[in-house]
């Protein structure tokens, strides 16, 4: 949509407003939240959102858009939050983003849009994921769905396979076209790793909710209980079914294990499995809900990774009464994948970070459960393919730690469900789905693929920008019927 | 929501629900399951299906009750809906003309057995079917089994019906007499799927058996039914259920399966309260009602 250029509302000066301090995130305090599922950060009221809004200083060729996976208009949004257009601006970031309320809360800004913020070179980025956050949830609570214009119907028909951050936005920018789409989700409940995988803490569960439900008013279908692949392949949803086009956003899906002795004791988890059981399956109220939990209340429990997933992990630990909760990490902090503000957030909580050491194997108690690890320091060598330096054992350097429960979450690799049943499905020699990285085309003529499945395990932003690149891929394939 | 089309008792804490699913019904091959959820703040249980009418677009499932969610289960009535039913999961069972194959059932395991014998016997195979309960009650599916074998042989483990005895006897008796089996699919509790395999391992038998492990999403997401299978980690919800015997690690399936006991036994004392409160409510309720109409 084109925007014109208009006067900029905001009466300090530039070089008074890069002096301005960034405004903080109002949080729960550590030793509190670390009892309870509620959610970590508050949120800002709409007199923090309007002093942070400020700050911006409206730069002629933002960063902060063109580093940003779905191209947010942010410059504009935040001059509507500085006029005081909260709804405005909350319909100009779903120009490009239709799930707001979630990124403002889990994206990593500082990869993206606050990466490249200007202000950065002087102090503190632009809060901008805050300002979403906040703009995100002022639309839910004052905006009436009733008011969502609907595209004219194009008649055509789209089958989106997972309800993850990549199918949502396919859904999304799909249905803004005009074209019916229909959402297909293997769990009992919608939003893939964002429903199964982010705690309540992180996300709740609620905003998932009120995110699906208004693209519901924009007219999306979502099915559940469907395991495509398995309940219904994508020839017959093709052929059979009368869809025209059809979007794989299936996530990366099978945990990785590290194939040290003593995995299969009981109380070593997959991260998959543990937050699956807290998060989609309510563990953590057990036993009003009825899927269980090993209970660990008073002892120790380590994670093993450094991402956000392993984060999550232990940090749901420590709110299910971990006596003692560690993070073990084979390479140094800085080369840690999790977000800033998890690391900073865990520390608070009381997490132990272990860097620099790896568990190489599972110490059993000699009744088949997990009582430690023995572990190995690590020190950093050259390079790898990731570009970190890459951890070396120290010879002799072996320790153990006594732990109850212990979980693995190194990475994810490709679930094969739906290529083993998809004739003619390229996919590469790691088994994700080879799909053009413009128009996220695949191999087979009206099926498109993106997000995790395609590029292995990644953020949910990056997942989004695949769905935005396929939903306009479908759009022009629908259009002109060319592949 | 699945709607219960039919729900009938078929042996004591045992039912067969006709539930329509007419996308499961479709696809169902045999050998594999579902994976449901009851209510809102239910667990996900993996289920057997017997058989499933893809003209009808309903599938039956056979319930033993066992923990909390089972009782729940078969606490339901025709009329009745569960909330949460996906599948069919898991690999089909390889269906080929092998020559002679036992197929051994023991008690609920039949219910998963008897769709991969009738399809055995559509292959052209000779179907030797041994089923096994603990007492006649428990002995499953003996007539739909008749149906699709050439020969059954019944065991109870108290003699109240036919041999008195274990199904790893009759198959001794088998092998003993000389008879060529080229392979055998045993479907039961983990005791009997050992004892077998450690019967046809030193007669070098093909042995498969269908495991169960505690399991959540059924796509491969989560790992937690993962079973060691040669000392590799095998996830029974997409390599399985059905894995050669000779490599299963039993002893590490009947540990992780135990790993929720003190939980399991919990839900299942709440639960029995619960119905036992609501029983003596209604009593009351009725007695109150009596001495209200004089009585």
């Amino acid at each position: 949509m084109a925007t014109t250029p208009t006067k900029s509302k905001n009466p300090i000066p530039n070089r008074e407003r890069i002096k301005m301090p960034r405004q903080h995130m109002p949080e729960q305090p550590p030793l509190v939240r670390a009892q309870q599922f509620t959610e970590v950060n508050l949120g800002y009221s709409a007199e923090l959102a309007q002093q942070e809004a400020l700050r911006c200083i409206e730069c002629a060729k933002p960063t902060c858009t063109e580093t940003c996976p779905v191209g947010v208009k942010v410059k504009e949004f935040v001059q509507l939050i500085v006029e005081g257009n909260f709804l405005g601006a909350a319909a100009k970031i779903r120009e490009d983003n239709v799930l707001p309320a979630i990124t403002g809360r889990v994206c990593p800004q500082e990869d993206h849009c606050e990466g490249g913020c200007l202000l950065k070179k002087k102090g503190e980025s632009l809060g901008i994921g805050y300002l979403e956050r906040f703009v995100a949830d002022y639309e839910q609570q004052h905006f009436d769905t009733k008011n969502i214009v609907k595209a004219p119907p194009t008649g055509k028909k789209v089958a989106i396979v997972g309800s993850g951050p990549s199918g949502l936005t396919a859904a999304g920018d799909l249905v803004q076209k005009g074209h019916q789409v229909h959402v297909f989700e293997a769990l009992h409940e919608v939003g893939g790793v964002l429903t199964y995988g982010i705690p309540e803490f992180r996300l709740p569960k609620k905003i998932i909710r009120e995110q699906v439900d208004y693209m519901r008013a924009m007219g999306v279908e979502f099915e559940t209980d469907v395991v495509v692949g398995r309940t219904v392949t994508i020839d017959e949803l093709l052929e059979e079914e009368g869809y025209d086009a059809v979007f794989i956003g299936t996530g990366a899906g099978l945990p990785q294990f590290m194939g040290i002795p003593g995995e299969h004791l009981n109380g070593v988890y997959s991260a998959n499995e543990f937050l699956t059981r807290i998060n989609l399956m309510h563990a953590y109220e057990f036993p009003k809900y009825d899927e269980p939990m090993v209970d660990f209340r008073g002892k120790n429990v380590a994670v093993i990774g450094g991402g956000n997933t392993a984060l999550d992990a232990i940090r749901s630990a420590l709110r299910l009464g971990a006596g003692k909760a560690y993070v073990l990490y084979r390479r140094s902090e800085a080369e840690m994948p999790a977000r800033i503000e998890e690391v900073k957030h865990a520390k608070q909580e009381g997490i132990e970070f272990q860097v620099l050491a790896a568990p190489i194997e599972f110490l059993s108690d000699g009744k088949g459960w997990l009582s430690g690890a023995r572990c190995q320091k690590m020190e950093l060598g050259e390079p790898d393919a990731s570009g970190r330096r890459r951890p070396v054992p120290i010879a002799g350097s072996e320790y153990e730690v006594p732990l109850s429960v212990a979980v693995i979450a190194i990475g994810t690799s490709a679930n094969p469900i739906v290529q083993s049943t998809t004739p003619g499905l390229n996919t590469n020699k790691r088994g994700y789905i080879q799909a053009d990285e413009t128009t996220q085309r695949t191999s087979r003529k009206g099926v498109f693929a993106g997000g995790d499945i395609v590029t292995g395990s990644a953020t949910v932003i990056l997942a989004m920008g695949a769905g935005r690149r396929a939903a306009k891929g479908i759009d022009e394939y629908l259009k002109s019927g060319q592949w | 929501m699945f709607k219960i089309i039919h729900a009938q008792f078929i042996a004591p804490g045992i039912k067969r629900f006709i539930l329509e699913a007419p996308r499961i019904a479709r696809k169902q091959r045999p050998g594999q399951f579902v994976i449901l959820r009851v209510n809102q703040t239910g667990e996900r249980i993996p289920l057997t299906i017997e058989r499933s009418d893809p003209e009808k677009g309903t599938v039956n499932l056979v319930v033993q009750s066992m923990g909390k969610t089972t009782h729940l289960l078969n606490s339901l009535e025709t009329g009745d809906s569960i909330l949460d039913v996906v599948g069919p999961l898991g690999k089909p069972s390889e269906i080929a003309k092998f020559g002679t194959v036992v197929v051994m059932g023991g008690g609920v395991g039949t219910a998963m057995a008897y769709p991969t014998a009738a399809a055995l016997k559509r292959a052209g195979n000779r179907v030797i079917t041994i089923l096994g309960g603990r007492n006649k009650d428990l002995v499953l599916l003996e007539r739909e089994m008749r149906e699709v074998s050439d020969t059954v042989f019944v065991t109870t483990d108290d003699g109240s019906y036919a041999d008195k005895g274990l199904v790893t006897d009759k198959l001794r008796q088998l092998i003993e007499n000389g008879t060529r089996i080229d392979l055998v699919l045993a479907v039961g509790p983990i005791p009997m799927m050992r004892a077998v395999a450690e019967m046809t391992r030193k007669e070098r038998i093909r042995t498969i058996v269908s495991l169960n492990p505690i399991m959540i999403d059924g796509t491969g997401m989560c790992g937690g039914c993962r079973v060691l299978i040669e000392g590799k980690s095998e996830f029974a919800c997409v390599d399985g259920p059905e894995f050669d015997a000779h490599r299963v690690d039993f002893a590490v399936l009947v540990q992780r399966n135990s790993m929720y006991r003190d939980a399991e036994k919990r839900s299942m004392d709440d639960y029995k309260r619960e119905l036992e409160a609501k029983k003596a409510a209604v009593k009351t309720e009725a007695e109150t009602a009596c001495v209200l109409e004089g009585k």
